[in-house]
């Protein structure tokens, strides 16, 4: 059965990719902020790579200066609003919130950050003033949260930002490569118009770096460049079968669902997922959400070692997906060119690795399981070729930069996946944050 | 189980829990259901003159998600006519012998207002007057309630005059209106009166509202000084109760305690500072009548739990406890620990301690969490960290003596005393205290 869009009723479609977190009321989140000990140095903040001030966010939110509250947030995270919905809060505030300690119920961070957010959106609070143009002008690839956390901490002191961007629209993997119903294409538009609106800072869509322009030249025509485009594509597996019809990159599928209507996304009968990180998770349940009978993510290692979120591990078997653990895609096989179905060694686990996990050895034995499509999740790979003549120092791709984000190159600094491989939003941002500090340094412009 | 029966100067009630003389007991249908419920007695809702009443009439403090932290009223005495409200309470006499029933009464400063109001009342059979000497709004404006209460003179002249006739026993409800309670307390007994309860509620202003900028309660864009009442006033309460338990003019009579009054624990306080009934209103005007199992179940069990058969044997044993400061061990040491393995790292005593205090918690700080640990030599014992922690035994203080028992005087003696200040060695009397 080849793959098939139209799976599901236009009615079906809108609710599985509409937003599926539950915005606090007002009472609920005075009841919630209530709750915060307005701990002292606290543990969520520094479990933020943001450092957003937690306790005073949320202690604002009790005194009903919201606003207030806003403000503290975006100033640390102008993605604050983005983070409240992608953030996996559960390993980071929420999971170093001190009530976890009393067996309690942490305080909702994620969603009392989203309800100051939203309604700092929703209201058009202008929270931050742009200063005086200076007259320096500094050049960002990529309008991702990196590039965006970077242009908007340049701009508010003056300083003229171009951001040259291969999309047609702002956000980099916020807009186009999480799951919509954790970030919806309108909330996305409303946090990239919010950002944007703080003026100086211009965005030139469809110029991709390499390609529509060379690095050569912004670092000739620019004070400085920042580089925050990401990754490219997910790795390849190596193994046969692999350009069979039906096998897809999860960022590819993704970039998919986001950028077309859901009922023109084409989606197998029976699925398998590789990979279980936070973008398997979105390319399974969006699977099972684009009407897929049977999605089964395969994983190489336990659940212990998995390194999605519980929260995201549980939304995937909610939305019915299974999942085969110990497995690792050996072949994909197929019949008249399109996928039937995927042979993977049975795996135990052995000695700790690298990465301090304990590593996945062969058994021996295979399980094969027959799909039509298969979607690789198993992390992306960086760019290449994008930067001309410019040689910039790298660790595999990664390019490699000190702690102000500044590479081997004086006036190229760089940030976010890009640079740390593949993490999350809110560590691109901290990234942009940094760089903006580096460059307003290289410019010899006091910050703030 | 323990005997929570009361007597209250003949006047029995199955427990000590009496609803306070406010909206709650201001009908039939009301002290019908609170007596269902199980409460010992009422305070029927001050009769007095016609009057009218306003709306709106409540004010609430709330604090940090909690409602009704503090209440404030402006409604004045029963609007009710006065035939109706004497009919009730003769039927609810009739109705429930077991349960105690004192009616409040106001009336001006005239002898024959209050001969013929005692007079009537008198003739439904109720079991008691309580003289409203407290209502701060409204009625105050027209020399009654806490006018009369803060001058002494005046509530003993009245209070003269309802002895002339009244064949029950008389009550006298204090306003806290006032620096002390003692010196209207004092003047009452003085002129007669069988008993006391206290306290009346506290003149106040509960808040203002942002967007109209008029303070709460508002009626029709004004609003009017309230009483304030609930849990909130519960300390000023206990502080005034005091004082008229140790006095030795007014400890000689009953004392009915009002204020804040919520949950079992704080009817036991009341009772262990001199209360032989209590009241309450705010608790029951936010949860409904229901409440009084808990009062009575919650201090049935506690009085089983500590060997006390009958309120009496408990009741007044925090009195004496309660000293002059001068008279307090000033070598009574005591030093604060925190137990590093119930501590959830909140900080919450490190920045209450150095900023606000003695700078007694050093702080080590850490990637994820920091240390907090106490410097034994810079901690005073002063008990605001153990206060702020919000984890239950993990700070506790612990004894570290520094010698035998010194007070004030005492220490004043020595060399490091600090009698060059204070030549005069004997300290100014504590205007709180009566002795």
């Amino acid at each position: 059965m080849p793959l098939k869009a139209k799976r599901l009723s236009t009615t079906e479609y809108e609710e599985n990719f509409s937003d599926i977190h539950p915005a606090l009321t007002d009472t609920r989140a005075q009841v919630e902020s209530n709750r915060c000990l307005y701990c002292y140095d606290a543990p969520c903040t520094k479990a933020c790579p943001t450092s957003i001030d937690v306790p005073h966010f949320i202690k604002q939110i009790s005194s009903g200066n919201i606003k207030g509250s806003a403000h503290t947030i975006l100033s640390s995270n102008i993605m604050g609003g983005g983070c409240a919905r992608v953030c996996p809060t559960e390993k980071l505030c929420e999971g170093a919130c001190v009530l976890n300690g009393l067996h309690h119920e942490p305080i909702p961070i994620g969603l009392l950050q989203r309800h100051s957010t939203d309604l700092a959106f929703k209201n058009q609070w202008k929270l931050f003033d742009r200063k005086k143009p200076i007259g320096k002008k500094v050049a960002v690839v990529g309008a991702g949260p990196a590039g965006l956390a970077c242009a908007h901490a340049l701009s508010r002191e003056g300083v003229d930002v171009t951001i040259f961007e291969k999309e047609q629209l702002s956000g980099g993997l916020m807009t186009y490569g999480i799951a919509a119903y954790k970030v919806t294409p309108q909330f996305c538009k409303e946090e990239v118009d919010y950002i944007l609106s703080i003026g100086g800072i211009d965005v030139k869509y469809g110029h991709a770096l390499g390609k529509d322009v060379t690095l050569e030249k912004l670092e000739a025509d620019y004070a400085a460049v920042f580089l925050g485009m990401g990754l490219g594509n997910t790795r390849k597996l190596d193994i046969p079968g692999e350009d069979l019809k039906g096998v897809e990159d999860a960022i590819s599928f993704i970039y998919d669902i986001r950028t077309n209507p859901s009922e023109k996304v084409a989606v197998g009968d029976k699925v398998a997922v590789i990979g279980m990180g936070m973008t398997a998770i979105d390319a399974a349940t969006q699977s099972k959400r684009l009407g897929a009978g049977e999605v089964t993510m395969i994983y190489r290692r336990t659940k212990n070692e998995m390194p999605c979120t519980q929260k995201e591990f549980d939304l995937a078997m909610l939305d019915g997906c299974q999942v085969i653990w110990l497995a690792s895609p050996k072949e994909i096989v197929g019949k008249d060119g399109a996928v039937t179905g995927i042979v993977c060694d049975e795996m135990t686990l052995g000695k700790p690795d690298a990465s301090g996990r304990r590593a996945p050895e062969p058994t021996g034995k295979t399980v094969e399981l027959d799909v039509d499509m298969v979607i690789k999740a198993t992390g992306q790979i960086p760019f290449e070729g994008l930067f001309g003549k410019v040689e910039l120092k790298n660790k595999g791709g990664k390019l490699a930069v000190n702690e102000l984000r500044q590479t081997n190159r004086e006036k190229i600094f760089a940030g976010g996946d890009c640079v740390n491989g593949g993490a999350e939003v809110v560590n691109a941002v901290q990234d942009g944050k940094d760089a903006a500090r580096g460059i307003l340094k290289l410019m010899g412009v006091a910050n703030g | 189980m323990a005997d929570l029966s009361t007597n209250f100067l003949g006047i029995k009630s199955p427990n000590p829990f009496w609803l306070a003389s406010a909206p709650p007991t201001d009908k039939k249908f009301n002290t019908d259901r609170a007596f269902e419920a199980g409460w010992g007695g009422v305070v029927w809702k001050t009769l007095g003159d016609q009057v009218r009443n306003v709306s709106s009439r409540y004010g609430a403090v709330d604090f940090f998600g909690q409602k009704v932290m503090g209440l404030n009223n402006i409604e004045l005495i029963s609007d009710r006519p006065l035939d109706v409200n004497l009919k009730e309470i003769a039927a609810t006499v009739r109705e429930w012998p077991d349960r105690a029933i004192v009616i409040s009464l106001m009336a001006c400063t005239e002898r024959e207002a209050w001969h013929d109001l005692v007079k009537r009342t008198q003739d439904t059979g109720c079991h008691g007057f309580e003289l409203n000497f407290g209502c701060p709004h409204g009625m105050s404006e027209r020399g009654m309630g806490s006018a009369v209460g803060q001058d002494p003179q005046i509530a003993a002249m009245i209070v003269e005059w309802v002895m002339e006739v009244a064949k029950i026993p008389v009550i006298v409800k204090l306003t806290p209106n006032v620096h002390s309670v003692v010196p209207a307390g004092q003047a009452v007994v003085k002129a007669g009166a069988n008993a006391l309860s206290l306290i009346n509620t506290i003149q106040s202003v509960v808040g203002v509202d942002l967007d109209t900028l008029v303070p709460y309660p508002q009626v029709g864009g004004s609003s009017a000084f309230g009483g304030y009442c609930g849990p909130a006033v519960k300390p000023i309460a206990l502080k005034f109760l005091t004082t008229i338990a140790q006095d030795p003019i007014t400890n000689k009579v009953p004392i009915s305690g009002i204020g804040g009054i919520t949950t079992w624990r704080d009817a036991a306080e009341f009772i262990l500072l001199g209360s032989t009934s209590v009241q309450v209103c705010t608790a029951a005007m936010k949860y409904g009548f229901r409440i009084i199992d808990d009062l009575n179940s919650g201090l049935s069990n506690w009085m089983d739990e500590k060997g006390y058969k009958t309120l009496d044997d408990f009741r007044g044993k925090s009195v004496e406890k309660i000293t002059k400061w001068e008279s307090l061990d000033l070598n009574y040491h005591i030093v604060a620990n925190i137990n590093q393995d119930t501590c959830i790292k909140c900080g919450l005593c490190y920045i209450a301690c150095e900023d606000t205090s003695h700078q007694a918690i050093n702080i080590t700080k850490g990637d994820k969490q920091n240390k907090y640990e106490i410097n034994e030599p810079e901690c005073v014992g002063c008990n605001l960290c153990k206060l702020m922690c919000p984890v239950e035994n993990c700070i506790t203080m612990v004894e570290h003596p520094k010698g035998k028992y010194l007070n004030w005087a005492e220490f004043s003696q020595t060399d490091n005393g600090l009698q060059k200040f204070s030549p005069a060695a004997s300290p100014t009397p504590n205007p709180n205290i009566h002795s």
